[in-house]
């Protein structure tokens, strides 16, 4: 059975500057806690997790329209994951990022989504230090 | 030089599995003397039956409403209140060794300082607590006993049971005798086992206190929570066949579900296998399918654990008897919460607010050199009055965030203060299944309140006479004859349930 987890945060950013950074495949372990390293070749990504660990993953869709990224985990533990990243412009300067995650076993969805919501966390915190920053 | 404090938990201890509370299957001399010499509470409840929010509220002094880890995976915030902190802030060394689980342990990002300590080889500081050295159920997760168990008797780290399956949920595998879900032979020489560690390592940390220094310590042994898989030297102490079956098992099949078909539907549904609301029971384990057998052999499996307990701390006892501080040493006992243990059919936990669960062993042994008199509490005390016991025996006022009050010292100090009541809460939210409920005991009458969930659509609750009806067998709620002290109890609880904190933490891990 999946298992599914949301989490999400509306951030005092205009989406695209959101999704400047939230898109970036290159950059997830500036703003996701706990991830140290990120390399990406073709539609492959590999993060390395602070605890050494590397796990390799799936580019599906980084759509620059749409604000949408998504990607899944293909190390053998999961039998299914989907991780899904959508910037939503609020249309008043500010924007909503939705951190979803689907897995089987379904208890991997809570482990890894424990993670997004922390990365929905700090993502804000850094978009919303640089609003601070050029205030 | 002050009053040092010997806190010492157990994890999903009952309160009948001590000799001093009327057990009579595991030998705790050790316990029983402290009992003697003390004040043992006969109505202790936790605030939640859960781990997680549980410690967090010995930790904070707080209901997990007001500190807001509502169930296990939600990590007690970062700059949370703790006690410890207080009592370091006023000289005291401080320290937790054992089992901390104020964050979650399946953290697959490392992202919790509590399962870093480890990893980096360092022991704290954390929420006040100067040394941090953590263990859990087994040799598996970032913790000291994991790690310190790999690097030195790597052979023994897969005998223990695989707490989790393959799919990372709580594993319903039977072993033991009988086939029992999580009863396991674990070959680990009883040296090297959790239990004797945690005794181990506080020696070794109270040894390292100068004589002159005032300390707190929290000895947090994990057992006897599940698996239920001590070293197997020590199974054949007590033989499983000859052990009776707990007083709370309806053997009758027929009688046992009509017992549990006239409570919240929930309860039914789990014993039938058709809802597991919470993470902690075995997801592929079905209670209708316990055997007699198979409850006999748990039960022994869980007195040879908390005799292990006992003797661990009649060694740290020893020692602290040793090093000159027997007079000024308060010792308190108790658990984070209780175990189903075959009560109507059921084992683990999860959201059944009844005496398995909630009615704790408790025991608080001040030190000698304060005189004080033995006695036995009957009014209804909390985990919640643990932080600002600490206080007080340090001299200290309580804390202005801490919720509960210094535990009292009789029914007559319990009744000068006004302890009238005890609240516990349930909340959680799991794969689309939530079941949240607010518990007011006072009285003698156990009254729980279902708010809208999943399975219940807030009407539904449960009434206990505990005087009439100590087995919590005969649910009143819907009895005329009780409508008014239903509704007086319920006035009570919602005037003394804090609401709770928003916005709702994340849960973060499934534990």
């Amino acid at each position: 059975m999946y298992g599914t987890v949301r989490h999400e945060i509306r951030i005092d950013r205009p989406a695209d500057v959101v999704w400047a950074l939230a898109g970036d495949p290159t950059k997830l372990h500036t703003w996701f806690p706990g991830i140290v390293e990120c390399t990406v070749e073709g539609n492959m990504r590999t993060i390395v997790t602070a605890t050494g660990i590397p796990m390799p993953e799936e580019i599906l869709v980084c759509d620059n329209t749409q604000r949408r990224f998504q990607y899944r985990i293909t190390t053998p533990i999961f039998k299914h994951h989907r991780g899904t990243i959508d910037i939503i412009d609020l249309g008043d300067e500010t924007c909503m990022i939705v951190y979803s995650t689907e897995a089987d076993p379904r208890t991997m969805a809570m482990v890894i989504g424990g993670g997004t919501a922390a990365a929905c966390r700090e993502l804000k915190r850094q978009m919303e230090l640089r609003t601070e920053a050029v205030d | 030089m002050g009053r040092k404090i010997l806190f010492i938990t157990t994890d999903q201890q009952r309160y009948d599995t001590l000799g001093c509370n009327g057990g009579t299957i595991a030998r705790t001399p050790v316990i029983d003397a402290v009992a003697a010499q003390g004040i043992r509470y006969e109505r202790a409840h936790p605030q939640s039956v859960v781990c997680m929010p549980s410690r967090s509220t010995m930790l904070t002094g707080q209901c997990p409403s007001t500190h807001g880890v509502w169930m296990n995976g939600v990590p007690l915030s970062e700059d949370a209140p703790s006690v410890a902190d207080v009592l370091a802030q006023s000289g005291y060394r401080t320290a937790i060794i054992g089992k901390p689980h104020f964050e979650p342990f399946l953290d697959a990002f490392a992202r919790f300082p509590e399962n870093g300590f480890s990893r980096d080889g360092t022991f704290g500081p954390h929420r006040g607590f100067e040394h941090f050295e953590s263990a859990t159920h087994g040799a598996a997760g970032p913790l000291h006993y994991a790690r310190w168990l790999a690097a030195t008797h790597p052979e023994v780290v897969n005998m223990f049971y695989p707490v989790l399956d393959s799919a990372l949920e709580v594993n319903a595998m039977g072993g033991g005798d009988t086939g029992a879900p999580q009863a396991w032979a674990n070959n680990i020489p009883r040296e090297w086992y959790h239990t004797d560690w945690v005794a181990d390592r506080t020696i070794s940390w109270l040894d390292s206190v100068p004589v002159d220094d005032d300390w707190f310590c929290w000895m947090s042994f994990p057992d006897p929570h599940h698996p239920w898989d001590p070293p197997a030297s020590e199974v054949g102490r007590i033989d499983w066949r000859e052990v009776p079956l707990p007083a709370g098992y309806i053997t009758d099949a027929g009688e046992r579900e009509r017992v549990l078909d006239a409570k919240p539907r929930h309860w039914r549904a789990w014993y039938d296998g058709r809802m597991v609301s919470n993470y902690e029971a075995p997801l592929e384990w079905t209670p209708a399918t316990l055997t007699a057998e198979q409850l006999r052999e748990v039960t022994a499996l869980n007195a040879v654990e908390c005799e292990l307990i006992d003797e661990a701390i009649g060694r740290v006892l020893a020692a602290i008897a040793a090093r000159g501080w027997g007079d000024d040493v308060d010792i308190i006992f108790t658990t984070d919460h209780g175990e189903l243990g075959g009560d109507f059919g059921l084992m683990f936990k999860g959201p059944y607010h009844v005496d398995g669960l909630m009615r704790l062993p408790l025991i608080w042994r001040p030190a000698p050199s304060a005189k004080s008199a033995p006695a036995t509490v009957t009014r209804p005390v909390g985990l919640i009055d643990l932080a600002p016991t600490f206080c007080a025996i340090a001299g200290l006022p309580a804390a202005p965030w801490m919720e509960g009050t210094s535990l009292p010292v009789s029914d007559t100090d319990a009744d000068a203060r006004g302890f009238e009541r005890v609240l516990t809460e349930w909340d959680s939210e799991l794969w689309g299944v939530g079941v949240h409920l607010r518990t007011i005991t006072r009285d003698g009458w156990v009254c729980s309140a279902y708010l809208p969930g999943t399975a219940h659509d807030g009407s539904e609750g449960e009434l206990y006479d505990l005087a009439d009806d100590p087995l919590q067998r005969v649910n009143r709620w819907a009895d005329p004859a009780l409508a008014e002290t239903r509704s007086d109890l319920l006035a009570d609880l919602w005037d003394h349930q804090p609401a709770m904190a928003t916005p709702l933490r994340a849960v973060e891990a499934p534990v």
